[in-house]
């Protein structure tokens, strides 16, 4: 894209540009310090307070442990897959599918009753009956990801597809845009906020559906080592799974976070 | 479809409504207008008398439920690039440039990337935002996205611009620079224009003609002539003349039941 020259009188760029340079930083030094006393307050708590509770060096040093046998980065590579798999399936289909609902009306009124509908059925109540049908291998996992994630990319491209100002539309169409013009070029880029947003949710939903997954029925996984470990009572092992999930599920928000940023920078902010 | 028609724009007998529950809504009530080849028409009335839908109508955004509207003695059909349309919400795509906003309409043409290049270059110049081309619209001010979404209409050469209260969400100083900009391309360009607004120093200022309208229903109220000279100057819109039509067409817009008794 092109450099943008930001206008000379008009933004008050200067107090805001010293705004957003400083505050990062603060913020980031106080998330830092939260960081540190949170560790402290365990480290005390498992000392003097609950006596089973592990403390963070027994945690860090299971997490060496794990890290160093491969489990850890198998359990990884089996939750990133089918999180992967099911989401990407998910997202993949629930773009289109969202896109036809908001352009023609006839698809809307057939599909919207049950995207309703599933929409208030929590993905993981489907686990019995997948398990049921498709068995115990990767696929009922990956179903129910693909189903968390669809219904909220779906759900999301309608409501993009629906806010496109109506004067968009007409400014393309006075222009001698036909619809599929409109489609390609104002459409999809003017929905592309809310389907990232979608996105963004489906991931964390994809997410929490899939540790759940696997703790009802897997051979590997962060789940299935949890679940595992709670059958030995090996406390440690559970917080380095509980402590995995949070961070790979924090990055995988950053990173589309920063894709939305890329993607739809153009929005005026209020 | 013989010989070229005098009138660019002609309203015939136009009519718009809606149906509410139980009753009709007449929007507007056969509007029979014409307006001539590279002619600059304002239209002025309040709110509900239906001049936009008269606009959108011209424009082929909207369809009319009876009577027709024809440009170059064509009946409308939809919208097409001949009718340039400057909406007041500006109505930029946010996430183009102002460059590629103005060659928006160029690319739908299929012109060549050099020819692109150049029309939009152009179009860009006259409305003055050669610095800004490569900005995208949230970085710029209200005037300057409306200079832009002119440009975009310029690019495209159209024989017709039809401009919906264009400048009515800008300021007074940026208005009055964007008038006299407006004025200048057009004796330039010699376009005919229909220009939709409330403000009636606008109204005087730009047009020949003022088309003053009626609400409930839409309807042509009364049609002021405005016999001023061209270029219009500062020096005409302090002048007494000015004044003159000026109250002339604000006593027909605010002081429509006593000027036309109800029937």
């Amino acid at each position: 894209m092109a450099v943008i020259t930001p206008p000379q009188k008009e933004t008050p760029a200067r107090p805001r540009a010293n705004g957003t340079a400083r505050r990062p930083r603060r913020s980031h030094v106080l998330n830092l310090a939260s960081l540190a006393i949170g560790l402290a307050v365990w480290a005390l708590v498992s000392l003097f307070g609950i006596a089973d509770l592990p403390g963070p060096l027994a945690v860090a040093s299971r997490a060496v442990e794990m890290a160093a046998d491969g489990t850890l980065a198998g359990d990884l590579a089996a939750s990133l897959r089918r999180v992967f798999i099911g989401f990407a399936l998910g997202t993949a289909l629930a773009v289109p599918i969202g896109f036809l609902m908001g352009w023609y009306p006839t698809a809307r009124g057939l599909l919207e009753p049950y995207v309703q509908f599933f929409r208030m059925v929590p993905p993981l109540a489907l686990i019995p009956l997948a398990i049921v049908l498709l068995g115990i291998g990767e696929v009922p996992k990956i179903f129910v990801i693909f189903l968390a994630a669809f219904l909220f990319s779906v759900v999301s491209t309608l409501q993009g597809v629906v806010n496109v100002d109506r004067t968009l539309i007409n400014a393309a169409r006075v222009l001698g845009a036909p619809d599929r013009t409109i489609f390609v070029k104002v459409i999809i880029p003017a929905s592309a906020p809310f389907i990232l947003v979608g996105m963004r949710t489906g991931l964390g939903a994809s997410w929490a559906t899939l540790v759940a997954a696997e703790l009802i029925a897997a051979q590997a996984g962060l789940g299935y080592r949890m679940q595992q470990a709670q059958l030995y009572y090996d406390l440690p092992t559970i917080f380095v799974g509980l402590i995995a999930i949070g961070v790979l599920g924090m990055a995988m928000d950053r990173l589309l976070l920063l894709a939305e940023k890329r993607l739809t920078g153009w929005q005026e902010r209020r | 479809m013989t010989d070229k028609p005098e009138n660019k724009i002609e309203f015939r007998g136009t009519a718009k409504s809606y149906p509410m529950k139980g009753s009709v809504f007449t929007a507007l009530d056969g509007v029979s207008l014409e307006i001539a080849d590279r002619e600059f028409v304002t239209v002025v009335g309040p709110s509900g008398c239906g001049k936009s839908t008269l606009l959108n109508m011209a424009a082929g955004l909207d369809e009319p439920t009876s009577g027709e509207v024809l440009v170059d003695g064509v009946r409308v059909d939809g919208p097409g690039p001949d009718r340039g349309v400057i909406f007041q919400q500006y109505a930029l795509f946010p996430w183009l440039t102002v460059r590629r906003n103005v060659e928006f309409g160029l690319r739908i043409a299929g012109i060549s990337t050099d020819e692109r290049a150049r029309r939009a270059q152009r179009a860009i110049d006259l409305v003055g935002l050669t610095e800004f081309a490569d900005a995208l619209p949230k970085t710029l001010s209200g005037g300057m996205k409306q200079r832009c979404a002119i440009a975009r209409a310029y690019a495209v050469s159209p024989q017709v611009l039809l401009m919906d209260e264009p400048f009515g969400a800008l300021d007074a100083l940026t208005r009055v620079q964007l008038q006299d900009q407006l004025l200048e391309t057009w004796t330039k360009e010699q376009r005919t224009v229909m220009f939709i607004t409330h403000d009636v120093d606008e109204a005087v200022y730009l047009a020949r003609r003022v088309i003053v309208m009626a609400a409930r229903p839409g309807r042509i109220h009364r049609i002021i002539d405005v016999d001023l000279p061209y270029p219009r100057t500062e020096e005409v819109r302090l002048s007494a003349d000015f004044s003159r039509i000026r109250n002339e067409v604000w006593h027909s817009v605010y002081h429509q039941e006593a000027a036309a008794p109800a029937p």
